[in-house]
Formats: structure tokens, sequence, C-alpha cells
């Protein structure tokens, strides 16, 4: 059973100025395990997509079932359980909450899982120590920097152990060397069995997918395998040449 | 999440906006703060009203002899003695609800033991007098009725006379002079302290009333039967405007006052004057309950501004929050939660204040001040309440963002 799987999804917005057809019939499935990258200009229905699957919203039209559950005929509140458990968001813009410590924002999610304060502490620090943080663990989001708050975002996105990772323009914010290290983090984090879903408008940052959707004006317009770029190779490459980059 | 979680979660977020939010509290703090001082003042005024009455003794009416008009001049109240205490039986005896009625007669004079001497307050009265003030005795034992039929010369001693005249020595029995005349003391009255006009009630010695008059105040009211005037309880409250309507009646017919003419005399509702300084502090009270009322609207009305502003501010916090698993619901806790902490904070620095001015105007108007508990709960609860109705329109707000226009706003 494939992790993701969407029959005819479609969503159409009656605005003001008439129907407008963000996303006109999709169907896909994504394997467990994948590493997909999500492609295509803007107003091509990518982000509309991202958001379906993200049941941040409801399709107009056809099915979409996450992980064997049909998402469409969910409750509000059971969608929010759904995102919850089964789903972990990265955003370009961090998103991380300033007033509380690294910590505190990787315990977020779990503060709606009803997660006792032990196991969430717990949780969260093991999250952080994942993606490289423990010792930033008590810094604030205005004490780190951009790769370093997107690290803590991505532990956020990781700590209720979620089936799916889903990043949008998670590289957005980033200069390019520091792209690359988020990159090879999710590629790490991807060989350790998380699926992965980056929404791009950057070739560059889709070059390290294994499987690249490109979508145009709400269609799928292609699909296809590729063999992904190294982004601990293209790092180490970085390393050895002296570069203003180099920190 | 808990709820001390959530509450710490919106104490942090309070105090990230400190100056805004205590700006915020300010019409909930002044509310609280006039409500904890209405109800002071207002139980304050009417315990002292309930220690004067009891110190006076409940349900009393006085009756003075009034003015007199003597060939076209009119002589002010009390100037010439119309009363008797043959008024004072009548009224006993006919007036309905009427307990006791003392006729009393109050002359200063200095008492004279030993090497020390003593001005007082004499009253010459009769036991019905001790009846209507509510005054037991200490020591020894009151007037026998033949001491008060023969005019004998005893005399019951207050007891700050006491202290001054025998200093430790046990005054029962023992003889002392006014105007020359040697009294023997047959008892000590109880404390009494101040009375309402702070004079004190202890400083006093009473005697038999045909003793006083013959022995103390001299031949003018030895000649006749007149009395300064006549100390009237009555067996309720209600029973004292019926009551002194028919005593005015019954003294105009035994004073044979002509119909359009004045009264001879003067009849004061003691329970009444006591109850004018309620009325003055219940003025007081309703001006602040106004004040309260406004303040805790405008309140209100601050922090749902506020809260507004917070969540448009916090509008892709929201988004956050919704996106990694927050229901609508949580989200509303969350803002109502905060909106109901600012406005208990403000309520208890509003009882801070308010015991503040309740104890400076108390000091001021001389009351004792009552900051009760359950002011103090009531107020609290109330600002508790007004966050939570203030609140939950910009908490409903919130909840109900799109998660995805809330991640995408700026």
């Amino acid at each position: 059973m494939p992790l993701i799987e969407t029959r005819d999804l479609s969503r159409v917005y009656d605005l003001d100025s008439g129907r407008v057809t963000a996303l006109a019939g999709v169907s896909l499935e994504i394997e467990a395990g994948d590493l997909v990258a999500v492609m295509g200009p803007s107003g091509s229905g990518k982000s509309t997509f991202m958001n379906l699957i993200g049941c941040l919203d409801r399709p107009t039209g056809g099915t979409y079932h996450l992980d064997g559950v049909a998402a469409e005929t969910l409750t509000g509140d059971a969608l929010a359980a759904l995102r919850n458990r089964k789903l972990g968001f990265v955003f370009q813009q961090f998103n991380l909450l300033p007033r509380v410590d690294a910590c505190a924002n990787v315990e977020l999610p779990m503060l709606y899982a009803g997660a006792d304060r032990k196991t969430r502490r717990e949780k969260a620090l093991a999250a952080l120590d994942r993606v490289g943080l423990a010792e930033r663990a008590h810094h604030r989001p205005m004490q780190l920097s951009g790769g370093q708050q997107q690290r803590v975002a991505i532990a956020r996105a990781l700590v209720n152990a979620p089936a799916l990772l889903l990043a949008d323009e998670p590289t957005g914010a980033l200069d390019s060397r520091t792209a690359l290290e988020i990159l090879a983090l999710f590629q790490d984090l991807n060989a350790e069995g998380v699926t992965v879903v980056l929404v791009t408008h950057d070739a560059e940052v889709a070059r390290h997918a294994r499987r690249l959707i490109r979508f145009r004006d709400g269609h799928l317009l292609s699909d296809q395998r590729q063999q992904p770029a190294d982004a601990r190779a293209a790092l180490a490459v970085l390393a050895a040449q002296p570069s203003e980059h180099a920190a | 999440m808990s709820l001390w979680e959530a509450i710490r979660s919106a104490l942090s977020a309070i105090g990230a906006n400190a100056l805004r939010s205590a700006l915020t509290m300010l019409g909930i703090i002044i509310g609280v703060a006039a409500v904890i001082a209405m109800v002071a003042i207002g139980s304050g005024a009417r315990e002292r009203v309930t220690s004067q009455i009891k110190s006076l003794g409940a349900n009393l009416a006085i009756i003075q002899s009034g003015n007199v008009t003597q060939g076209g001049v009119r002589l002010g109240a009390g100037a010439s003695s119309t009363l008797t205490d043959e008024d004072a039986g009548a009224v006993l005896r006919e007036v309905d609800g009427v307990v006791a009625a003392a006729s009393v007669i109050v002359t200063r004079a200095q008492a004279v033991y030993g090497g020390t001497n003593w001005s007082t307050q004499i009253t010459a009265t009769d036991l019905d007098f001790f009846t209507a003030r509510e005054w037991d005795i200490a020591e020894g034992r009151l007037f026998e009725p033949e001491e008060l039929r023969r005019g004998e010369i005893v005399a019951i001693i207050g007891q700050t006379v006491a202290k001054n005249l025998f200093g430790d020595e046990n005054p029962i029995e023992r003889q002392f002079r006014i105007r020359n005349v040697p009294f023997k003391v047959i008892g000590v009255m109880a404390p009494k302290g101040q009375s309402a006009l702070g004079q004190d009630q202890d400083d006093a010695i009473f005697v038999p009333l045909d003793t006083g008059r013959r022995r103390i105040v001299g031949r003018n009211y030895a000649r006749d039967r007149s009395v300064q005037s006549i100390m009237v309880k009555f067996a309720s409250e209600e029973a004292i405007a019926p009551g002194i309507e028919q005593t005015s009646a019954l003294l105009r017919q035994r004073h044979r006052i002509a119909e359009g003419q004045d009264d001879d005399f003067i009849i004061r509702n003691l329970t009444e004057i006591a109850n004018t300084a309620t009325a003055a502090a219940t003025t007081l009270s309703w001006l602040l309950a106004a004040v309260a009322a406004v303040s805790l609207l405008v309140g209100g009305i601050g922090i749902m501004n506020i809260m507004l502003v917070s969540v448009t501010e916090r509008t892709r916090e929201i988004g956050l929050r919704l996106a990694v698993g927050a229901r609508q619901r949580d989200v509303l806790a969350q803002f109502l939660i905060e909106a109901t902490t600012l406005a208990t904070i403000g309520g208890a620095a509003g009882v801070a204040l308010g015991i503040g001015a309740a104890l400076t105007i108390a000091r001021f108007a001389g009351w004792p001040s009552v900051v009760s508990v359950e002011a103090i709960l009531i107020a609290v609860g109330v600002s508790g309440l007004i966050g939570i109705f203030f609140g939950f329109y910009p908490a409903r707000q919130a909840a109900r963002l799109d998660p995805i226009e809330a991640l995408r706003r700026e």
C-alpha cells in the first residue's frame, strides 16, 4: 500500500473573479521511504497539492489516502490529529516561536499530542540531537543562525515520528552552502527511512531527490525517477577548496 | 497541555509585551479597586452604625422639652422644662410597643472622695434608664425601688469615675460627696466605651431621680416634677414610628396644646440618626459602584482590543500551531486563557489597590475598615469572567483562521 495515494484530486477556488482551477484531477502514488521533489513555477498547482496532501486544505474533487486513511472524509479535529501524528512540516520561514528556546519549539507538536512533560523533553532533545543541535537546545531562535533555525524546525517536524516529512521551499531563505547542509540532512533522514516530499521551484534543490514530479497549470506534467545528487559529497568538495563561504 | 502550562505560556506572552499588558489591565485594576473599596466602605459604615446602636441601645427615641413662646419671645429647645416624670409614666402605660420610659435629668458636678476630686456628668434617673440603654451592672447592684421612691442618697458609678476617684480601692459601700452631700456607692456599671460623638460614656454617676432633683440640681426642679428628657425604648424598630406619633398625640393632650399650636416638646428617633450615617456611606458606595462598572466595561473592551491585536500579530504562530496539530479548540483555549490571565492579574492588582484605598478612606472617615475575603474572591472571579467574556471574540477569530492563509501572512 502506498503512503500517499491520490485519485483525480482537484481543487477549485470560487473567487469573485470566477472559478479558478488550482489542481485539475491529479492521480499519483508515493511509496513510503521515498525522497520526492515536487516542482513547478508559481501557479502550477504544486502549493495546492502540498496543502492537500498536508491535510491543511480539503479537495473539491477526487480522493486522497494518507497511510490508508481517507483524508477527505475527516472532520476538522480528525484532520488536526492526522497532521499531528502522520505529518511533519518544514517551512521556508522556519516559523519558530520566538519567545521560547529550541527545545520548547520542538516540543510543540507533542503538546497537542498530549505527551507528558518528561516524555516531551526527552523526545525533543533526541530530535535535536538527530539534527545535530543537541548543544543548542536552550538557545532561543534569535540566538541561532538561519541554518540552525531550520534544523530546529526539522527536529520539530520529526519529533512525533511522522509518516511523511513535508518541506515547502525549505532552503529558500538560506545561502547555498547552508542549503546544501539542509539537503544533506534530508538525505540522511531519508536514508534512515523517513519519507520526504520537497516542494520547490528550484531545480538545484530538486536534483537531490530520487523522484521528480513536475506540475504545470494544475496538471501533472512529468513524473520521473532520477539519480539524486549527493549533498554530502558536494559539501566535502566545498570544504576542500578555499572559498568565501567557508566558515 | 496542562492548564498550568497553558497559564505559564500565557504569562510569557503577557510578559513579552509588559508595558502594553499593564496599560491594558488598568481598566480592570481601577474597576476591581473600586469594587473592593465600595464593599469595604459599605460594610465598614454599616458596622459602625451597628456598634453605635449597640452602645446606645437599640430602638430608642428621646423626648426633650421643646421651644416655648413667652410673650412673643420664642425660647430654644430645652429652655423650659415642660416634661415631667408623670409624662414618662403615661408614655410607658399608654403608648403601644414601649418597653421602658426613663426620666432623665443631667447635670455636671464635682465629685469628691478623700483628697481626690473629679468633675463628671451626674444623671438622675430611674431603673428604666438601664433597661433602655441595655447597660448592665458590673459590681454591686442597681437601685432598689424603695431607694428611688424615698430619694435615698446612693449612687452607681461608671468605670472611669471608679478609676479616677477610687483608684485601686473597691468603691462599693464607700461614701463620696457631690455638692457636700455624702453619697454611698452601691454599684459600678459595666464599661460602655465611647459614644457616637466620642464622649466617654463611662465617665458618669447615676443617682435616683428624686435624689438628683433635691440634692444636686436644687430648688427649681425640687418644686415640680419636671425632667429634662424622657428616654423611650420600643420593643422593635417597626414600633418606633407609630409609637412616636402616639407619644406626640398623648403629650399634646397632657400639655393641653390647642390645635394649630406648636408642640412644647421634641421627639427624636435615635436609630434614624444613626441610620443617616449609613445613607452617606451608601451614596459613596453607589458612586464607587458606578466607577467600578464603567471601569470594568472599559477594561474588558481594552482586553478585547489588545487580544485582537495579539491575534493579528501572531497569525503565523497560530497557523503553525494549527499545522502541527492544534485543534480549533486548542487555539481558542490558548487565547481565552491568555485573556483571562491578563484580566485576573489586573484583578489581583486591583484588589491590592482597593484594600489600600479602603484603608485610607476608612482612616479619614473614622470607619472601621472591613475588607472581606468574599469581596476579594468575587472581585478576582469577576475579572476572570470579564477576561473570558471579552477574550472570547478574539480567541474565536484566532481559532477560525485558515492555516494556509495564516502561514502565508507576513
